[in-house]
Formats: structure tokens, C-alpha cells, sequence
């Protein structure tokens, strides 16, 4: 059976996508996480990244997918989800 | 019809029906006739010399045509059919093709009066609902969502909020089609507005979230029921979809349909592994969830919830000896029906000692003073399931239920005295005023008494209800189930 198709058993209320959470206005009293995905020399440009922000008075939070290979572990997703308001993540070399 | 029909002869026929290929060598002759169309259903090697010979593949023209037997013939004039016969009936062959007994005459052997013919491709089961998607005039009117993109439907409807926890059946058009046979209602009909948000339910809505929760098309009367008396204003749903409280709509059934659709009020009456007990609840919660916008965390503000929020659903085993209670809630004997309780959890009541239904009232009474607390009273509603070897107490002793109910509600009565708030060094309780008064545990109309169970145990329970019962909150709805 095609399942590609469903159909919305809800009321409708609300889109049918998901939309991205807004952006915040100002990175005041946020916790910004740093992910390194473990591609080579990520960590050159996240270590300027947080120069940056720490010289803001931001706080930032450093964390590393074990390999570039796979998506992040659970753990280390929700460990993010829990500490930080943001996230940057570099996505290539 | 899209296009008009072609005028002259149709013949619908499958290749490997053998009164098709029984009538095959009569096809040249209607050809030479006159104008001759034959749409073959299931394969290019029928009737191939002929030019009017279309392999109908995607059975549009089946299905258009209306055919139930293969062979179809038919006779056209002016755009509109004028004449139909199926199978191999002599006489009308030659009536409908107009060259009477010239018809097959040189055939050797001769051909019989009559053979009847084979089922149409079009109504082979799991066939009909899709011919009727793809080229019918009905259109499904929710959203159409495209998944395409995600490995896994499932897990698709998990990450769009539509699950209570446990796997959905991803509503695919196709399912919901099916879904919608089972009730002769339409499927744009407006049930009600779910709250919370209260917003319209319409039988389409109820059709995808029972697709969801595993019904079967033949639940849809039944959960349709248990909707409409839930959406009642006596129900109260509203305040308790929202309620920091433990209870939930609990459907219980009576009447023909509990077991036409297999429904279990015997052994594990109360638990899992029935289908119809298992979906029909689901499905009334997912309803709640997804169309009402009922989210626990969210409006649904429960403290600790229960288990029944999950689905809650099962049938009374009905005894002869015994009034139904959707009887004695008013509905005729014989006629099926639902009650919804905003029901707890389930209070087990063990008493395997007595054999008197003089005994065996009072340990009912005892344990139903536990609803709610047993030093709080006119508050919660209780449904008692009384076990069949418990029933048997009574009945053998000439107890009707309505005998039960009131010997509960008369042992039930407590002086106020006792249950005020401080006495017995606890704060909970009820409130002064009641001082000098016989205080009933339950409200008026507030004790349900229901048969169910396995035939071994002599068990029976309490299944306490919101403690805003009555028409402060909820009371229960008792609708007939119509098909």
C-alpha cells in the first residue's frame, strides 16, 4: 500500500508543516552549544566562534559527535536540548 | 461517466473466466453487426482479432460500467445503455445483439441455454475502494500530507504529535475509504465540536483516527456512539479532557452489537487483547488528542492520569436474570447501546468466603466507600463490576440488580458525623453542615452496576468516576447505537 499519502486526522488548526522555531532577538543571558561534528579543522572555526561570544559575555558550551559519519547519539542530543538555547553546528569542511 | 458510452455492443469479460472464452467465438459475429466494444479485465489474450478489443488494465471502464459478472453485455444507443445481461443467457444474447436465432448457430458443439458467469475484477476484495478512490466523484476532504519524504509512515505520524504512545496505523486515503464503509453516515457530517479547542469533528475525522487506533470498519457505529454521548453536555468532556484528575471517557457497550463485532465482556473483560475492547476506546481517545487538541502537558493537566487513557472499552456479559444497564438507563431490550463513564482505574473487590448476598453487600459496600476516599461522599460517581460468580450470589438469592443498588445505597449511608473533615486525626472530609445527617456515599443516579468478567474468580470491582460528578462536572451518557 502507498503510504506516501496521509491524512490529517486532526482539526487543521494548525500548518501542515512543522515551522522553525523563531530566531531569538538578542543572545542575552542564552547559552549558546557549540557542536564539532568531528570533520577535520571544525574545531578552528568553532574555537574562533566562541572567542567571539565569550568576548559578548555569552556563555557557550562545547560539544563533539564522536564521528561525522552518523547523527549524533541520543545521549549526546539530549544532553544539548537540556543546556544550551541555541546551537551552531558546522556542517562541512 | 467522463466520456459517452460508445454506441452499439459492450462486453465486459476476463480471460480466464470460461464463459467468457464460452462466448468468445460469438464476438466476430456481434462485431459484423454492428459497432462492438470489448474491454478485457485481466489479460491482452482475449478476443485479440477484434478491433474494438481494449485491455481495460486499470479497470476504469469496469468500473465505470458498473459490472459485478463478467461476461457483461450490453447494448448502447444515443450515449445511453439501453439493455444489460450477464453470464451466457441464450435468449437475451439474441434479444440484446438483435440477430436472434442466428446467433452461434454454426458453432459445434452447440452452445446450452444457459451458464452463469464469473465475478467482476472490479469487486475482488481490497479492489472496489480503490477503483472508487481513483475514479470516483467522492473526495476525502482532510489535508493531504506528504510524507514522502520520511523512511518510515509510522514513525512520521510519531513526529507529528498524532500517537499516544503506542504505534498509529498511518491513515493512507485507501484505509480511510474503508474505514468509511462501515457507517452509512456521510462522511462530511459534523458530529460535534471536540473540545478542547472545539473545533468540528466530522465523520471523516472519526474515520482517519479509527484507521489509526486499529478499528475495523464495523466498529465505526460504535465509536460513533461513544463520540456523540461523550460530546454530550451532561458528559462533561471538556472539563475532564482538562481536569489535574485521574479520569477519561470509559465506553461500556450493550446490546447485539458487542457481539457481532466480537467484543469481550468475559474473562479479561477489563484488559488487553481484544480488538473491538482495545480500538474502540483508542480510538475515542486519539479523537480527544488529535481533533479536540486534548494533549496531556498541555490542556490535559492530569496529575497522574491512568491507564484507561490509553482505551478503556468492553461489553456487558448480559444475563437474563439481570436488567442490562444501557436497559435500565432507558434503552429498549434488544436494542444496542453505549455508556460513557469518566472512569479511574479499576479497585479489585476479593471476597471468595461469601455465599450469601447478605455478606457479600456489605464487602461491596465496604470497598466502594474507597471511591474518591473513604471519608468523602456525594462526590465521584462508581461503576461496581459485579464477576459472574459473584452475580450468582444474588441472582440465586432472587436479587435483581435493582435490588443490589439499593441495599448498597442503604448500607452505604454513614452519619456525617464520622466523615467531617478532622475526624479521625485526617483533615479530608466532608463539611460540618453534614453533622446531624445520614450521609450517602454516592449522589442520586451516582452508582452504575455492570456484569462482566471470566466465569472463575470470585472477584468483582470498583471503577470510581471524576469526583466532580453530576452536574457539576460529569454525569454519565447512555446512546443508542444505530447502524
Amino acid at each position: 500500500m502507498n503510504e506516501t499519502i496521509l491524512l490529517d486526522p486532526t482539526a487543521e488548526n494548525a500548518p501542515a508543516q512543522r515551522a522553525r522555531l523563531p530566531r531569538p532577538d538578542t543572545l542575552h543571558n542564552k547559552v549558546v552549544g557549540l557542536l564539532d561534528i568531528s570533520k577535520p579543522r571544525g574545531n578552528i572555526f568553532l574555537d574562533r566562534i566562541e572567542e567571539q561570544l565569550t568576548a559578548l559575555g555569552i556563555e557557550v558550551k562545547r560539544y563533539s559527535k564522536p564521528t561525522f559519519t552518523r547523527p549524533a547519539p541520543t545521549e549526546l542530543k539530549q544532553r544539548m536540548a537540556a543546556e544550551v538555547d541555541l546551537l551552531v553546528e558546522g556542517l562541512a569542511d | 461517466m467522463r466520456t459517452p458510452l460508445p454506441d452499439g455492443l459492450i462486453v465486459v469479460a476476463k480471460a480466464d473466466c470460461p464463459t467468457c472464452r464460452l462466448v468468445e467465438p460469438l464476438l466476430a459475429e456481434l462485431a459484423q453487426a454492428g459497432p462492438l466494444t470489448v474491454y478485457v479485465q485481466d489479460s491482452t489474450d482475449y478476443a485479440t482479432h477484434l478491433e474494438g478489443t481494449q485491455f481495460d488494465e486499470t479497470l476504469e471502464y469496469s468500473w465505470r460500467l458498473g459490472t459485478e459478472f463478467v461476461p457483461t453485455l450490453i447494448r448502447v444507443a444515443n450515449g445511453k445503455e439501453i439493455a444489460r445481461t450477464y453470464g451466457w443467457h441464450k435468449d437475451e444474447w439474441r434479444a440484446i445483439t438483435g440477430l436472434g436465432a442466428s446467433l452461434g448457430q454454426t458453432l459445434e458443439p452447440a452452445l446450452p441455454d444457459m451458464r452463469p458467469g464469473c465475478g467482476s475484477k472490479t469487486l475482488e476484495p481490497g479492489i472496489a475502494e480503490r477503483l472508487e478512490l481513483a475514479f470516483g466523484d467522492f473526495k476525502l476532504q482532510s489535508r493531504h500530507i506528504d510524507i514522502s519524504g520520511a523512511d518510515d509512515a509510522i514513525e512520521a505520524c510519531y513526529e507529528r504529535g498524532w500517537s499516544d504512545g503506542l504505534p498509529v496505523v498511518p491513515p493512507t486515503p485507501l484505509r480511510v475509504l474503508r474505514m468509511l464503509k462501515g457507517t452509512r453516515r456521510a462522511a462530511h457530517e459534523i458530529v460535534g465540536l471536540m473540545p478542547p479547542d472545539l473545533l468540528p469533528c466530522t465523520v471523516e475525522k472519526v474515520a482517519i483516527n479509527a484507521v489509526m487506533a486499529g478499528c475495523k470498519p464495523e466498529y465505526m457505529p460504535v465509536l460513533l456512539a461513544a463520540l456523540e454521548a461523550a460530546l454530550d453536555e451532561d458528559f462533561g468532556l471538556h472539563g475532564l479532557i482538562c481536569t489535574t484528575m485521574f479520569g477519561s471517557p470509559m465506553i461500556m457497550v450493550n446490546g447485539p452489537i458487542a457481539k457481532a463485532i466480537g467484543m469481550n465482556s468475559g474473562g479479561n473483560a477489563l484488559g488487553q487483547g481484544n480488538r473491538a475492547n482495545a480500538t474502540i476506546g483508542r480510538a475515542l481517545q486519539l479523537i480527544i488528542r488529535n481533533v479536540g487538541g486534548g494533549r496531556p502537558g498541555e490542556i490535559d493537566r492530569a496529575t497522574l492520569g491512568n491507564p484507561g487513557k490509553y482505551s478503556f472499552c468492553f461489553a456487558e456479559a448480559e444475563h437474563s436474570d439481570w436488567l442490562p444497564l444501557a436497559q435500565e438507563r432507558g434503552i429498549a431490550a434488544g436494542r444496542s447501546a453505549v455508556t460513557v463513564f469518566p472512569g479511574e482505574g479499576v479497585q479489585g473487590i476479593i471476597d471468595q468466603k461469601s455465599r450469601d448476598p447478605e455478606s457479600l453487600v456489605r464487602s461491596f459496600a465496604l470497598s466502594l466507600r474507597a471511591v474518591d476516599h473513604a471519608k468523602l461522599a456525594m462526590a465521584g460517581d462508581a461503576v461496581l463490576v459485579v464477576s459472574p460468580e459473584h452475580s450468582r450470589v444474588f441472582i440465586e438469592a432472587g436479587w435483581s440488580k435493582q435490588r443490589l443498588r439499593e441495599e448498597l445505597e442503604h448500607l452505604l449511608l454513614t452519619p456525617g458525623k464520622d466523615l467531617l473533615v478532622g475526624v479521625g486525626g485526617i483533615a479530608e472530609g466532608i463539611h460540618e453542615r453534614f453533622k446531624d445527617k445520614l450521609v450517602p456515599k454516592f449522589r442520586p443516579g451516582g452508582l452504575l452496576i455492570i456484569r462482566a468478567g471470566g466465569t472463575a474468580g470470585l472477584f468483582s470491582a470498583v471503577i470510581a468516576g471524576w469526583a466532580a460528578s453530576g452536574p457539576i462536572g460529569s454525569s454519565p451518557v447512555t446512546r443508542e447505537v444505530t447502524l
